[in-house]
């Protein structure tokens, strides 16, 4: 090997020892006896190397890349003999301070490598930086040299996932978590148990790229607690794991801690899915701080309005410029990374709507950059989930392009079934779109209910809990005057606001919690639970935590003892799912190779009440053999009763030698809400109907 | 405490003690060790980490390459780790890759 000549320096600078580089890959990457540095900038007349020594206030060395080591717009060269393990490093890039075309190059700003595989300078969550430092968030090198074994991504069918969502921090940050490195990667690590008990298969984890939780930090208004940029979705390095994430942060591991994380999870049988924020960037808007993008090369990176402002299609301040060729690769040659070395399953698109827009803004009709993902040969098993919306007004749930590929947040879902819980009429045509998996949305483009990622509570907006205990937000503690957060939230707070000892309110508040989780459950489609909502976690009415690094985010594990009943409904509904295929089809009822059926009935059986008015509505799943020719298969009914009153309503007839079995009743206090499947109690023979009360849902089971 | 990795050769084990603290200043001497354990051809690998007080991403690198280096079949034991080292032992997953035990034999 060692007589390979590319092993050896043609140059030298200020000691060091250099060649000429690959352009391919960009960023750092470790090659025989040194560090091959590749970036990239249209616009850049030339580019500086700087290093340090971890954590020194100044440079080891700065080493301007020879004009001769410039390929096309690329600069690379391997710099030898360089101690990996105690070197960082970042760019200077020369160019012209021209805003209004869109240029915005500072030589005496030091940049971060959007390649960056590691990141310091945060290593210790919530830790105040050294404001003054030149170079903030600093790229270190990394060895790929994690020992997997024979672990690989789990590429289960998405018809059979059942999605929870959680924030790193928050999943074990609350002192009763009881884990021994609260908040952290390590931490969701020892509540893997819980997650298998509980039964769900795929966590998606908030953003967990590096970001600056100090970014827009300020004291709170009210009790002086430094509020932050809690939740992450501001993007400072789409390659590194967030190191204060890392209990081994502070030791430079948190890339091992991570992908430790993702093989215990598959060990496990959990599929690990990343929120991913393509949208826009930590640098924010003209007056936002440069940090990588704007100092390499502005234009390319960022949608920039005809006068060199930025366009604002996140909210964010920027918009990332998916689009442009450049922008695109680096999009693709972070999913592929994470695909690849970090084994992760699949990825969900914060306002990935925007990922559609051409440079200028406008929505493409065949966007590249989606369709280069939905085709990319690293990424084909991976799911790909796209929160089809932004901020800029492009709402593309039912229309996002999916090649075939690409699932969606489906919002209509949460919007709809949140108003058919709180019992607003005129909603049973819609709900039996969404109970379905909303053919209405879906059943065109060869699209299935796959294709919609079912649920009634996510990060933003209101817990499960807060949906039944609160009629309005209550942000007063984000310090915007209740300003800000959605309005829309369709829920109901069972009588009172906010907390309350009225023994029937809770009751009711539990009962409806359990309605939501039967419906999502049962839904067709791909159910997605927010996390702490199978324990009745509240964030006190606040529909908008972004900033809170207290109780408003953390989940409390004394809820699991406290609201037990509802742990236990969840996990039975849970477990109900993946006990029968008829709740988890690829294809719409009366298409495909489906050989099941779904059967409407109200409170007659039969006929379902489709009136205006209407707030009842029942159905029933079979296979279209059951019952014959020795096809002994389940067969599934659920009422749904959002009326406050009790309503009868009448059993469609089984086949013979069949019998209903209660598999949960909503309007029954624990233990009688519900049974584990196979052990359900069984009506009498001739029970020809079923009272139903008032906001409540039954489900049985018919089976011989 | 000075770094410092001494290896001893007792029949077909290569025993190396660690005392100190492995970062990254130091790890180039473990790593010595390890490369002259392998030219012993050794069935087994025991490492004692009683009096090792911390250890850096550099020494875990060194472990994961010790573990390549030399391949499955040859066992390696970690002895005694104990405090932050064996922390970094369990969060980084490479307690999976050999046997951690108190004590040896």
């Amino acid at each position: 090997m060692d007589t390979r000549i590319d092993f050896y320096p043609t140059h030298q600078q200020q000691g060091y020892k250099l060649r000429p580089g690959r352009a391919f890959p960009f960023g750092a990457t470790l090659v025989p006896g040194g560090v091959n540095f590749a970036i990239c900038s249209r616009h850049a007349t030339s580019c500086t190397l700087v290093l340090f020594e971890k954590g020194a206030p100044a440079p080891l060395a700065e080493i301007p890349f020879p004009d001769s080591f410039r390929v096309g717009n690329t600069w690379c060269m391997v710099v030898f003999d360089l101690d990996y393990e105690r070197i960082e490093y970042g760019y200077r890039m020369d160019g012209p301070w021209d805003p209004a075309a869109g240029h915005r190059f500072d030589r005496s700003k030091i940049l971060l490598d959007p390649y960056a595989k590691a990141i310091g300078g945060r290593e210790i969550w919530g830790e105040p930086p050294d404001w003054n430092d030149p170079y903030p968030h600093r790229a270190r090198l990394i060895f790929e040299d994690f020992d997997w074994e024979d672990d690989r991504p789990l590429e289960k069918p998405l018809k059979d996932l059942v999605i929870y969502e959680l924030h790193a921090r928050s999943f074990t940050r609350h002192p009763s978590a009881g884990v021994k490195h609260p908040g952290t990667y390590a931490g969701i690590m020892a509540k893997i148990p819980y997650l298998k008990e509980l039964g769900v298969n795929c966590v998606e984890l908030m953003p967990i790229f590096e970001f600056d939780e100090f970014e827009n930090s300020r004291p709170n208004p009210v009790t002086g607690e430094t509020m932050y940029n809690y939740w992450g979705y501001s993007t400072v390095g789409f390659f590194a794991p967030k190191t204060g994430y890392a209990a081994t942060g502070p030791l430079g591991m948190q890339v091992d801690e991570f992908k430790n994380l993702v093989k215990e999870l598959h060990r496990n049988g959990i599929e690990v899915m990343l929120d991913v924020v393509f949208n826009h960037t930590a640098e924010g808007n003209e007056q936002g701080p440069t940090l990588s993008f704007r100092g390499i090369d502005n234009q390319t990176y960022y949608m920039l309005t005809p006068e060199g402002y930025y366009f604002n299609f996140s909210g964010c301040g920027n918009t990332l410029n998916c689009n442009n060729p450049v922008v695109r690769m680096m999009v693709l040659d972070c999913l592929r990374y994470w695909a690849a070395e970090y084994h992760i399953d699949g990825f969900r698109f914060d306002l990935a709507a925007i990922l559609g827009r051409d440079p200028w803004g406008a929505p493409l009709p065949n966007p590249p950059l989606l369709e280069s993902l939905a085709f990319d040969p690293v990424l084909a098993k991976c799911k790909l989930i796209a929160e089809a919306w932004d901020a800029g007004g492009l709402y593309q749930v039912g229309s996002f392009p999916a090649y075939g590929r690409w699932a969606e947040w489906n919002g209509k879902y949460r919007d709809d079934i949140r108003q058919f819980l709180k019992g607003d009429a005129g909603m049973v045509p819609v709900l039996a779109e969404r109970i379905q998996g909303s053919p209405d949305l879906y059943g065109w483009n060869k699209r299935g209910p796959t294709a919609s990622i079912n649920f009634i509570t996510c990060h933003d907006g209101f817990t499960l809990y807060d949906q039944f205990a609160y009629n309005d937000k209550h942000n007063e503690a984000n310090g915007e005057q209740n300003r800000d957060g959605g309005n829309d939230n369709h829920s109901w707070n069972c009588g009172v606001e906010g907390e309350t000892d009225d023994p029937e309110v809770n009751a009711l508040r539990k009962r409806m919690i359990k309605n939501a989780l039967a419906i999502l459950l049962m839904s067709h489609g791909v159910p997605m639970i927010l996390m702490g909502d199978e324990v009745g976690r509240t964030q006190r009415g606040n529909n908008n935590t972004y900033c809170h690094d207290n109780d408003l985010n953390w989940f409390d594990w004394t809820l699991l003892e406290r609201n037990a009943d509802l742990f236990n409904f969840t996990r039975q509904m849970i477990a109900l799912r993946g006990t029968h295929t008829l709740l988890r089809t690829r294809d719409f009822f009366g298409t495909g190779p489906t050989q099941s059926d779904i059967i409407w009935h109200g409170t007659q059986a039969w006929n379902a009440d489709w009136s205006p008015g209407s707030r009842t509505l029942a159905f029933m799943l079979r296979e279209r053999q059951a019952g014959q020719a020795g096809n002994t298969s389940s067969v599934l009914y659920m009422a749904l009763n959002s009326y406050w009153d009790a309503l009868p309503f009448q059993l469609p007839e089984l086949p013979v030698d069949y019998r209903w079995h209660l598999f949960a009743n909503t309007a029954l206090p624990a233990p009688h809400d519900i049974h584990e499947p196979g052990h359900e109690t069984p009506l009498e023979p001739h029970q020809h109907s079923f009272l139903v009360g008032g906001r409540a849902i039954v489900i049985l089971i018919g089976h011989p | 405490m000075a770094f410092s990795a001494n290896l001893e050769m007792v029949d077909s084990e290569a025993r190396i003690t660690l005392e100190g603290e492995l970062d990254a200043a130091v790890a180039g001497q473990f790593r010595q060790a390890i490369e002259q354990a392998v030219q012993q051809k050794p069935q087994k690998l025991v490492l004692f980490m009683n009096n090792l007080q911390f250890m850096a991403s550099a020494g875990l690198r060194v472990l994961v390459f010790a573990k390549q280096h030399m391949g499955s079949e040859v066992a390696i034991y970690v002895i005694g780790a104990i405090g932050p080292v064996l922390n970094t032992l369990q969060m980084s997953g490479f307690q999976q890759a050999v046997y951690v035990q108190e004590s040896y034999p």
